[in-house]
């Protein structure tokens, strides 16, 4: 007989392995505890629970009593108690664990459930794997290698659906791939909350439907088609780009806002292909905003930065340097930095050194727009905290850089050195741009460069490694996904030699050995290396903080109101 | 949504019937449908507003029951029962009878306006097969003679107005 280990665990067995597991698991998260894998279709960890695939039948029992006098009835034969199995296969998704269920997976009975649920599946289900996206990561595909027949017993016509519906601006239905799991359905109505879709008619010739005259256009269409478990859903961005098997996974973060979603970047040979959401129960589950997945096409954007120039002329990046060393020294006390909220944490610890080096104020552009609550939040910076931990800045940035352009008009600032931020559009005014001498490091063609003294071509966040802070104080990890555009440098060598070029001391550039400068300088970051850095990310302190009047709103596990607990996130 | 008077009160009486509101979207589109003879495009979304649901909803709703009629039919509305009883002694043969009579097909509107004639499975009256169920009147033992003169009958109904 199995005792429940404590109040809130429930001991279950599971193809004869006990395991303890919380009140209110169900079996296939129970399963998954022990390595034992119940395939399904419908289930998805972060939807509720339908049970319309059948797929995840098991077989289940309960330690047999005697109805009279409750005592345990005892199997002679093993002497342990006996099981009371029930006869039909149950769902394992829809089953919640109960003290003492026993659960197995592999009898013939189970075998000839998902057999028989796979045939089913795969009656309408046109054999076009050749030509579906989704072949390499789709679930039909690999249940079918494992309970498939191998031949059709169906001799009749297949069904006719529509085969490319277009049901939003990013997303295109293939109607008779479509196993009518209705986890799509579930993420529109419960995630993104915007109910559009739907099965019209029924039997065979139910049909996934966006409302007529509707469109599913939400900022989070494309989390149906990473749920999708089979072909059915593709994204119109990548539908026939690129076979999923060659795309090399890269762990990143979304840039996009201060929520730092999780994302993995697959690219193939030095081009990215398509950006999806890796799951992380403590900031994004498994979700990600349309917004953040086409990010990746500044990399290869027509207006790059790939030539370092000195007053609009191609140079070379020794003699840009060079010439950065003399405009410090010839303007020594009148420089300025300007920071930016899209730099890593490293980048911004750079930053923060080269203002010392050169005694020169600092700033910060402001990114605030409109959260939706979900996972994209007001701050469109992805590391304003990173600027805050490093000391890059001692308060939020105000909305332009007001207190920059004052010290500009009273010739307090004679050389401003920027770092990926656009000084037009943060506020600064022609009069006073032409004032200054301008060092931009950047990657992308602004309208300001024109005028700029030094321009060094740098990085975008997909071709280095690096960290960001998030809003919930979390410092999350991202890696180099493609090699760096030939031109451009890695910030972190632009800016070491910069502070070199500003007489400061010689600093690692490699982001590992960087850390341990970081690690001896910023008390909050004393005990974290980038190698250690947990995948789902390190809760830092944010007590020092928690005056500052910060932007965001709610989002999915953020609450602005109540301090964030820093607590280890091992 | 044109709907009668009569039908609107209906309508907000049977919604109190429920303990949601969702619970009402049958019997809604029955009554719709009893009005107006069949549920016009914009019904998902009147009904949709009225329960607080969303429109696919409703029209998931719609699309699963055939006895829901997205389409006007005729005046009359000819059910012939096409199940195995009444198959095996001439349900068919009925069925295209009434076809010919009104020069029309299997779910459309005559050319007078005057039937629609369907093919539907049993009505539960095998014993006196083949049967027709015109508008709410049951016909039994309806045979090619039979099916004629149903025919003329509605069709001498329709002259005299």
């Amino acid at each position: 007989m199995i005792a429940t280990a404590k109040p809130d665990l429930v001991t279950v067995n599971i193809d004869g392995k006990e395991i303890a597991v919380p009140k209110g698991t169900n079996v296939i998260e129970a399963a998954r505890l022990v390595n034992v894998d119940v395939p399904h279709y419908c289930y998805h960890p972060k939807l509720t629970i339908v049970g319309n695939c059948r797929m995840c039948l098991i077989e289940m029992g309960m330690p047999a009593v005697d109805p009279a006098t409750k005592a345990p009835i005892m199997d002679p034969a093993t002497g342990k108690q006996k099981i009371n199995w029930i006869p039909r296969p149950q769902i394992g998704c829809g089953t919640n664990v109960s003290p003492g269920l026993h659960v197995r997976t592999t009898t013939p009975m189970v075998k000839d459930a998902r057999e028989g649920v796979m045939e089913f599946l795969l009656i309408n289900h046109p054999l076009d794997c050749p030509i579906c996206d989704q072949a390499g990561e789709c679930k039909l595909q690999e249940q079918a290698t494992g309970y498939g027949r191998g031949y059709s017993r169906f001799i009749e016509d297949k069904n006719v659906k529509p085969k490319r519906t277009q049901l939003g601006p990013r997303v295109t239905l293939d109607d008779e791939r479509c196993i009518l799991c209705s986890r799509c359905i579930r993420f529109s109505k419960e995630i993104a909350k915007d109910d559009v879709l739907g099965f019209v008619d029924r039997g065979s010739y139910s049909t996934l439907t966006c409302f007529p005259g509707k469109k599913l256009e939400n900022n989070y269409s494309l989390n149906t088609v990473d749920i999708c478990p089979v072909g059915a859903l593709t994204s119109t961005d990548f539908r026939f780009k690129m076979r999923v098997w060659f795309l090399k996974q890269t762990n990143a973060i979304d840039t996009e806002s201060s929520v730092g979603a999780n994302t993995v970047v697959w690219s193939r040979e030095g081009t990215i292909y398509r950006i999806t959401p890796r799951r992380n129960d403590e900031v994004n589950d498994t979700w990600m905003a349309d917004s953040g997945r086409v990010l990746f096409k500044a990399v290869q954007a027509p207006d790059r930065l790939s030539a370092v120039k000195i007053n609009g002329t191609d140079s070379a990046f020794d003699i840009a340097i060079n010439a950065a060393a003399e405009l410090f020294k010839a303007n020594a006390g009148a420089v300025a930095v300007v920071g930016s909220g899209r730099s890593t944490v490293e980048e911004q610890f750079l930053t923060k050194q080269l203002a010392t080096a050169l005694k020169a104020s600092t700033h910060l552009v402001s990114r605030v727009g409109e959260g939706d609550k979900l996972l994209v939040s007001a701050d469109r910076n992805p590391n304003v905290r990173g600027a805050l931990v490093t000391g890059l800045i001692s308060t939020l940035p105000g909305v332009k850089l007001v207190d920059l352009g004052a010290q500009i008009d009273a010739g307090k600032v004679k050389v401003v050195v920027t770092v990926g931020e656009d000084l037009a559009a943060a506020g600064l005014n022609a009069g006073q741009l032409a004032k200054i001498s301008l060092i931009v490091l950047g990657t992308h063609a602004k309208s300001m460069d024109g005028g700029a003294k030094v321009v060094i071509p740098t990085l975008t966040a997909f071709e280095k490694s690096g960290t960001f802070v998030n809003q919930q104080f979390r410092i999350q990890k991202f890696l180099k996904a493609v090699p760096p555009m030939a031109g451009a440098t890695d910030d972190l060598i632009v800016l070491a030699k910069l502070v070199g070029a500003a007489g400061g001391a010689t600093i690692p550039t490699e982001v590992n050995a960087l850390w341990k400068t970081i690690a001896a300088a910023v008390p909050a970051l004393a005990t974290t290396t980038f190698a250690n850095l947990p995948e789902t990310g390190q809760l830092l302190d944010a007590t020092p903080f928690s005056a500052l009047p910060f932007v965001e709103g709610e989002t999915l596990h953020y609450k602005p109101a109540q301090p964030v607990v820093a607590a280890a996130n091992a | 949504m044109n709907l009668k008077a009569e039908t609107l009160s209906k309508i907000d009486e049977v919604i109190t019937h429920y303990p949601v509101k969702r619970s009402a979207t049958l019997p809604l589109l029955h009554l719709i449908q009893e009005d107006i003879g069949h549920l016009p495009a914009d019904t998902s979304e009147w009904v949709a507003a009225k329960l607080e649901l969303e429109p696919i909803n409703v029209l998931e709703v719609i699309t699963f029951y055939p006895m829901f009629r997205q389409k006007p039919i005729g005046r009359r509305h000819i059910k012939v029962c096409r199940t195995l009883s009444c198959a095996l002694v001439g349900g068919y043969k009925t069925c295209a009878t009434f076809e010919a009579e009104f020069k029309t097909h299997l779910g459309e509107v005559s050319p007078d306006g005057e039937v629609t004639v369907d093919f539907v499975e049993c009505l539960a009256s095998c014993g006196t097969a083949p049967v027709v169920l015109i508008d709410d009147e049951l016909h039994e033992k309806v045979d090619v003679a039979k099916a004629k003169q149903l025919s003329d009958q509605i069709k001498a109904e329709a002259k005299k107005r």
